[in-house]
């Protein structure tokens, strides 16, 4: 009998231990700080800087969400994951969610058991060659010797493209980014093949950026965003609606230099639901009313983060492109916020 | 007078269990038993839990499917359309290849600074203790490292042999070092007697056996007419023509060319490719773990009586004869096991291959289809299953071989 009471014990236990996983909007508020998995180092999306900070654009949305759900943009833990890493440290527990350059991919949504929220960066897969071998197109690298970061869907791209071409290639498969980016420069490889915003904020960081081209050629979509653990909707939506907040913001103009003034309360309905002076939308996420207001103060809306983050004038140079509003021919659209 | 008698035949009563010393160790036994079955009871019993909560379980289909991704270097037919589990056997033969292949370096690296470092050339002696104190106090994930970095800033890359100032030049027209590996001619048949070059090789294969026993043959008859006149018969001319004269005769039927490789396009193409990433893990490997293998070298000749070596010597023998007659094959028997365990550690280290891009076990079926498929689980098991059956056996096979030289006791 002792041993059956036992067993129990430990189902219930096991049970209790699954169960506990599901509310990850209560552990992170009373742990008060919120685990989000960044990638080890990709200039622009998410980077230490001088000082030891976490910068970024995927940084951005950590801190968007430890804002509208803690108070305080800074109570963000910053885990690093490899591609390798970035799943299991999700679906263990290890971090709350994952801001780290992901492609959403139907197996990834539904066989892996994760849940999308959106998308930050509508991104694809591209080539980067060294200029002085003067290729001008991806079709003319038949025997190329490609870098490839491994355990990414780069790799499955690559192949297809390739094949579909009827031109071979010899594939190095690399760990990190940095890596890989040494093994291109000491021209162990021809090309360096990643989403087209990685081969731009790689080339940023290199001694001599005009010497390398990125090739023309885009030979995927690559929708990059955030992710959380499918069953736990509560903690998806609001993640979800914390990202949507800081597209509606550019929507409405909403700036992180007129936001003190417009929560006061304006004549706009919607502008009012969205930075909690009317309405009743941070209640029915289980958050204060303002969250979408705190949310905008941690960095600005979707378009100052990207200006500030990825934009033309830094380093990285990325254009909107895809990445504009919808009322200027890209695809970012926020939800009525209603 | 008291006499002894057989202890109490009585009953068997419970408490007998905890009080009589006879039970006690059989009762703790089991309650230990009973612990450990129980607490792995509760670990898998928690793991399936968990499982269910999130919606998963184990499955091990993934591996039929198609794998989609590429594989640098293949000892067989593979390409991106094949299943997961044809790149897992891919990824399993360069484990297996590099894992020889660092065993064999590393036993000669280890076997030379051993003795070398009981040299009484104080030069000599010092610079061994330095190789082995330098290679086995540093891990071994650096210096496979260092080396593959050094190796690509070094080396010239294949676009430095193009053009009419190239910086590079090839080796005799037939090697080329490029930090992308080296590039050296491979040997082909033009009319072979099997149309498959593969079985022609192996034709190759069995005249040398039958030339291995041939010279055997030659030394038994040799040794029988030493023991018998007193006099080794010279048989050099004869071993050389019994090794040489078949291979040669072979090699012209077939008609032996070599296929040179040369520059084209973006890499050298034709000839063999050995991929950089393989250099820089066997090196590693081999000069990490022969630092270790020295040590137990030279711990085996220590532990052999400095009698036996001052007795070779009484008996005139040179030292180089001393080392190889008396000393080495006693050492042997001391050196084998602690052997066995740096060759399951080869094995086990050759994991890191992802670190500088080769593809090993771990890197395709534990890191590119556990990565495309999410089957963490299940790739990691296979991998466990993988190491611990290659361990295994060759822990038989090294075991087999102690039995075979150690002391024989009669």
């Amino acid at each position: 009998m002792k041993k059956s009471v036992f067993f129990g014990a430990m189902t219930v236990a096991g049970l209790a231990a699954g169960a506990a996983a599901a509310a990850t909007l209560d552990d992170v508020k009373s742990r008060g700080k919120l685990n989000c998995g960044v990638s080890t180092g990709l200039a622009g999306f998410s980077a230490p800087d001088a000082n030891g900070e976490w910068t970024g654009f995927d940084v951005a949305v950590c801190r968007a969400v430890a804002a509208a759900v803690l108070g305080d943009g800074n109570a963000v833990e910053f885990i690093p994951t490899t591609a390798k890493t970035r799943f299991t440290a999700l679906a263990s527990g290890e971090i709350d969610m994952l801001a780290r350059n992901t492609t959403w991919t139907f197996s990834r949504d539904v066989d892996l058991k994760f849940d999308f929220v959106g998308v930050n960066y509508y991104d694809g897969q591209g080539f980067m060659v060294p200029k002085e071998l003067g290729v001008s197109s991806a079709k003319e690298l038949d025997g190329a010797t490609v870098c490839i970061q491994t355990g990414t869907t780069t790799e499955l791209n690559l192949a297809d493209f390739f094949r579909t071409n009827n031109i071979s290639y010899e594939p190095v498969p690399i760990e990190t980014n940095a890596e890989a980016q040494q093994q291109y420069l000491a021209g162990s490889c021809d090309v360096y093949t990643t989403d087209a915003s990685g081969l731009a904020a790689t080339r940023a960081t290199f001694d001599a950026p005009d010497a390398h081209v990125v090739l023309p050629e885009i030979i995927s979509k690559e929708p990059l965003g955030p992710l959380v653990r499918h069953g736990d909707n509560g903690w998806g939506d609001v993640v979800r609606w914390t990202m949507q907040a800081l597209v509606a913001a550019e929507e409405l103009g909403v700036t992180s230099a007129n936001l003190a003034e417009m929560s006061g309360g304006t004549n706009n309905p919607e502008i009012n639901r969205l930075l909690g002076s009317e309405g009743t939308l941070g209640e029915m996420l289980g958050l204060d009313a303002d969250f979408g207001a705190k949310a905008i103060a941690a960095g600005g809306n979707y378009g100052e983060l990207f200006a500030k983050n990825i934009g033309e004038d830094t380093p990285i140079g990325l254009a909107r492109g895809l990445n504009a509003l919808w009322t200027e021919g890209g695809l970012q659209y926020a939800p009525p916020f209603r | 007078m008291s006499t002894l008698t057989d202890p109490p035949k009585d009953s068997f009563r419970l408490s007998m269990l905890i009080n009589d010393t006879r039970y006690r160790s059989l009762t703790f036994q089991a309650l230990a038993f009973l612990a450990l079955a129980l607490s792995f009871m509760y670990l898998g019993n928690n793991l399936i839990a968990n499982l269910r909560a999130a919606g998963l379980n184990i499955n091990f289909g993934f591996l039929t499917d198609t794998a989609g991704y590429d594989i640098s270097q293949k000892l067989v037919e593979y390409s991106n359309q094949d299943s997961h589990s044809r790149a897992a056997f891919v990824g399993l033969l360069n484990t297996i290849l590099v894992a020889v292949l660092a065993c064999v370096t590393a036993t000669v690296f280890g076997v030379i600074a051993g003795v070398l470092r009981l040299s009484n050339n104080w030069l000599v002696s010092k610079l061994m203790a330095f190789y082995v104190e330098i290679f086995r106090n540093i891990p071994v994930l650096i210096w496979i490292i260092i080396i593959f970095t050094i190796m690509t800033a070094v080396m010239p890359a294949p676009r430095a042999f193009r053009g009419d100032n190239a910086t590079a030049t090839m080796v005799f027209d037939a090697f080329a070092f490029t930090n992308r590996g080296i590039y050296t001619p491979l040997p082909w048949f033009a009319n072979g007697i099997f149309e498959s070059q593969a079985l022609n090789w192996l034709l190759v294969l069995v005249v040398a056996c039958g030339s291995w026993f041939a010279a055997r043959r030659v030394n038994v008859w040799a040794t029988a007419k030493q023991e018998a006149t007193g006099e080794r018969p010279n048989t050099l001319p004869m071993l050389l023509g019994i090794w040489l004269a078949p291979f040669l005769i072979l090699m012209l039927i077939m008609g032996l060319t070599w296929e040179y490789p040369a520059l084209k396009g973006f890499n050298f193409q034709g000839g063999i490719k050995i991929g950089g990433p393989l250099i820089a893990l066997w090196f590693a490997l081999s000069i990490y773990t022969g630092a270790f293998i020295a040590e137990n070298v030279r711990a085996g000749i220590q532990a052999v009586s400095k009698g036996q070596t001052e007795a070779a010597a009484a008996l005139g023998l040179r030292p180089s004869k001393v080392m190889n007659l008396v000393v080495l094959p006693q050492a042997l028997r001391i050196i084998i096991p602690p052997l066995i365990s740096q060759y399951l550690n080869i094995t086990k280290n050759s994991s890191l291959a992802i670190a500088v891009g080769y593809a090993d076990i771990t890197a395709t079926l534990g890191g590119i289809t556990l990565n495309q498929t999410g089957r963490a689980i299940e790739c990691v098991l296979l991998l466990m299953a993988f190491y611990l059956t290659a361990s295994l056996l060759i822990s038989l096979v090294m075991n087999v071989y102690n039995a075979s030289v150690k002391l024989k006791e009669r």
